[in-house]
């Protein structure tokens, strides 16, 4: 007996010495160019998930998670394989959080991460090409592509009562991408677009373009664009042309100084914004308050899911390995299982280490679809009596 | 009806705003035309004079509304051009003295002056982006509206609107007493008359006792008075930010070179031209025509020449059309 208890003693000792090795996770965002007013509250989110395991100690019988972070400048390929070639050769991290704007993570993603092994969540690269992109089960992303703000796009707009649309995008990838998605998914489900032009931002004048788009025609007029550039001068010259009077916003229009340069022909105006009413928001963003960084900030919660997404997966695979942890990604994110919110990190892991099933729910109310990325959540508005005024979740 | 649905169509969008971007133009290339023909060279300043021109306006303007001014149903903007003009009177002025006096009595090539004339455009450039941002100002108030499309509908009964703002409504007016007033300058008094004789030979006019001086003074006088207007209509109609009048630059000299350059007649048809180019060819004609032809005849495509996105090219392509096959321009100018 007394041998018995010795041996087993003995055995958990050691196996606690073999797991209780530090993991290091990268966090690779943009911290110069043009993210970098957003990036530190990103890293901020994804490091808060961290520490948040550390300190309850439950991580991997005990291990310690260390967090480093590198540079994906957002634009330069070059310079962001880099700094992912360096986290994983130097600084041995088993998983990567980031990277954050589309072109960036996807050049990662095929010359470091697919080469080296190693997984990664993106928090913020919506562009559709990644849907498709070869990544060995490698890649993740807690955001939705644009495809999939350009379906619900369309059932809005098709239970609104909209048989023809107009759409006048900003000449850019973003713009592009998204209004190719709207016009798509509108189209497969029934609906004519009539015109799906571009606009350049920054110009003094957008009669022309309206011209143009009135001359096609239309019940609503999508405007794909910035609310303080073009896609504002698209809806005034349409206004004092009487050319469209009902709009659709998508998330890069919508802003208060929208509705105070318009004033009230905006009204009857609708669209959606990136957004969840889930209790896990709220969660976050007392968390994120308390931490002293602000939750409103883009993709703060999106950043914070990512990390524990990574951590809790790594827990349930029992493994820092990516081909072993990549592998729990779905089951932690999806149902079924007891729901996890922020803040409830550390019981997650004890739950996972029992062998419960967990359902991560975190501050975006993640539900992972068929590829691996977010099926997302978007806030339903109109604009009354100069207003945005929510209508519902999608 | 269906005639009258055209018209109203046609009228609401590529009469009605080439016809206010055309007079905008027109004076602005009125001002480059005049320093091409007194002081012989382009000025490549003239985007930013009018730049600078409309902030010192809104300058102005705030300044009345802060004191409680209003012109009722027009922009305030109007009662403080004035102080805009002072402004870049006194700003041209300087310049004069302190940069072009000194090549003048060099007697530089042209080509030269040219060149100081980029410099100039850059500093004036960054005085206007430093004073005021480079961000958009909207400085227009009164009235949005003459009458809006819907009012038009619910008069006519038509299908379609039409819309008149106010800022198209005063452009317009502004433009003709401007010009009316500038040709009765250059025609019936004195200096005018000796503007113009400088214009023609600068050295008869020398010798029949002409004070150059007096002539270059007023000449920057009137640029200043035409570029201010230009710029506050511009920014009265549309918006107001540093960069896009640097843009102006392209379509007001194409304006001034296909009238002529130096014939101020010419400065004002080379304006409409091109606005109406721009605005013809990129116009989609896919609903004038439907209204025009049978229902079965409609056409299906947008029926447009060219996207919009190439409007600057239009001012390109006229500039070098003029330049191969008609190098005086229109009204026989001095180019060429």
């Amino acid at each position: 007996m007394k041998k018995l208890m010795l041996a087993s003693a003995a055995t958990a000792l050691m196996a606690g010495g073999a797991f209780a090795e530090d993991v290091k996770v990268g966090i690779i965002f943009g911290y110069t160019g043009p993210l970098e007013s957003i990036t530190p509250s990103m890293a901020a989110s994804a490091e808060l998930a961290i520490k948040e395991v550390n300190s309850s100690g439950n991580f991997m019988g005990g291990s310690n998670v260390d967090s480093v972070r590198a540079d994906s400048t957002c634009i330069d390929a070059t310079a962001a394989t880099a700094a992912a070639e360096r986290l994983i050769t130097v600084e041995g991290v088993s998983a990567i959080v980031g990277a954050d704007c589309s072109g960036v993570t996807g050049s990662i993603l095929q010359n470091v991460a697919r080469p080296n092994g190693v997984g990664m969540i993106s928090p913020s690269a919506t562009s559709p090409g990644l849907s498709d992109a070869e990544d060995d089960g490698l890649f993740f992303r807690t955001s939705p592509s644009d495809a999939r703000q350009g379906e619900v796009t369309a059932q809005i707009l098709i239970d609104r009562g909209a048989k023809s649309i107009a759409i006048s995008y900003t000449n850019n990838d973003y713009g592009k991408g998204l209004s190719d998605s709207i016009a798509a998914a509108f189209e497969a489900k029934g609906g004519s677009v009539t015109a799906n032009t571009a606009h350049e931002d920054g110009k003094a004048d957008y009669s022309a373009e309206v011209a143009t788009l009135a001359a096609a025609g239309g019940d609503v007029l999508v405007v794909a664009g910035y609310v303080d550039q073009g896609g504002k001068g698209i809806i005034q010259a349409s206004l004092d042309t009487g050319a469209f009077d009902t709009f659709y916003l998508p998330d890069g229009m919508y802003g208060d100084s929208l509705i105070e340069a318009i004033g009230s022909g905006l009204d009857g105006t609708y669209g959606t914004i990136p957004g969840t009413d889930s209790e896990g928001a709220a969660k976050f963003a007392e968390l994120a308050t308390a931490a002293g960084f602000d939750p409103t900030s883009s993709f703060t919660g999106e950043s914070y899911d990512a990390a524990a997404l990574i951590l809790l997966a790594m827990q349930a695979a029992q493994s820092t390995d990516s081909k072993d942890w990549t592998a729990k990604v779905m089951d932690i994110a999806n149902a079924p299982g007891e729901k996890i919110e922020p803040g409830q990190l550390g019981r997650a892991l004890e739950l996972i280490a029992a062998g419960t099933d967990i359902d991560y729910v975190g501050a975006t109310a993640v539900e992972f679809i068929g590829n691996g990325e977010s099926a997302g959540s978007f806030r339903e508005f109109t604009v009354t009596d100069g207003a945005f005024v929510t209508d519902g979740y999608r | 009806m269906d005639i009258l649905n055209a018209i109203v169509a046609f009228t609401n969008f590529v009469f009605i705003p080439a016809t206010a971007y055309g007079a905008q133009l027109a004076l602005g290339a009125l001002g480059a035309t005049l320093v091409y023909g007194i002081l012989r060279f382009s000025n490549f300043a003239q985007g930013d004079t009018m730049a600078f021109g409309t902030m010192a306006t809104i300058y102005g303007t705030w300044g009345l509304q802060a004191m409680g001014v209003s012109f009722g149903p027009l922009p305030t903007a109007l009662l403080a051009l004035p102080f805009g003009i002072l402004v870049t009177v006194g700003l041209l002025l300087a310049t004069d003295f302190s940069v072009y006096r000194f090549y003048r009595k060099q007697k530089v090539a042209p080509t030269i002056l040219v060149i100081v004339s980029l410099g100039v455009m850059f500093v004036m450039n960054g005085i206007t982006r430093i004073m005021i941002g480079v961000e958009e100002q909207n400085f227009t108030d009164g009235e949005r509206f003459v009458f809006t499309a819907r009012e038009f509908k619910e008069w006519s009964g038509l299908n379609e609107g039409m819309a008149l703002k106010t800022t198209q409504a005063v452009t317009i007016v502004t433009a003709v007493l401007v010009v009316a007033w500038l040709f009765w300058f250059l025609q019936k008094t004195r200096t005018g008359k000796s503007m113009r004789a400088f214009s023609d030979n600068e050295d008869l006019a020398l010798l029949s006792g002409i004070n150059p001086n007096h002539v270059v003074r007023v000449t920057w006088i009137l640029v200043a008075i035409l570029a201010t207007i230009a710029g506050v209509l511009y920014g009265l109609d549309k918006s107001f930010k540093p960069f896009t009048y640097f843009q102006l630059l392209l379509p007001i000299f194409a304006a001034a070179v296909v009238g002529g350059l130096g014939n101020p007649l010419g400065a004002i048809a080379g304006g409409f031209v091109v606005a109406y180019s721009e605005v013809f060819v990129t116009y989609a004609w896919k609903k004038v025509i439907g209204y025009l032809v049978p229902a079965d005849m409609a056409p299906d495509g947008l029926v447009q020449l060219m996207s919009t996105d190439y409007k600057l090219a239009v001012s390109f392509i006229i500039l070098i059309i003029v330049l191969l096959f008609m190098p005086t321009g229109l009204f026989k100018g001095k180019s060429g």
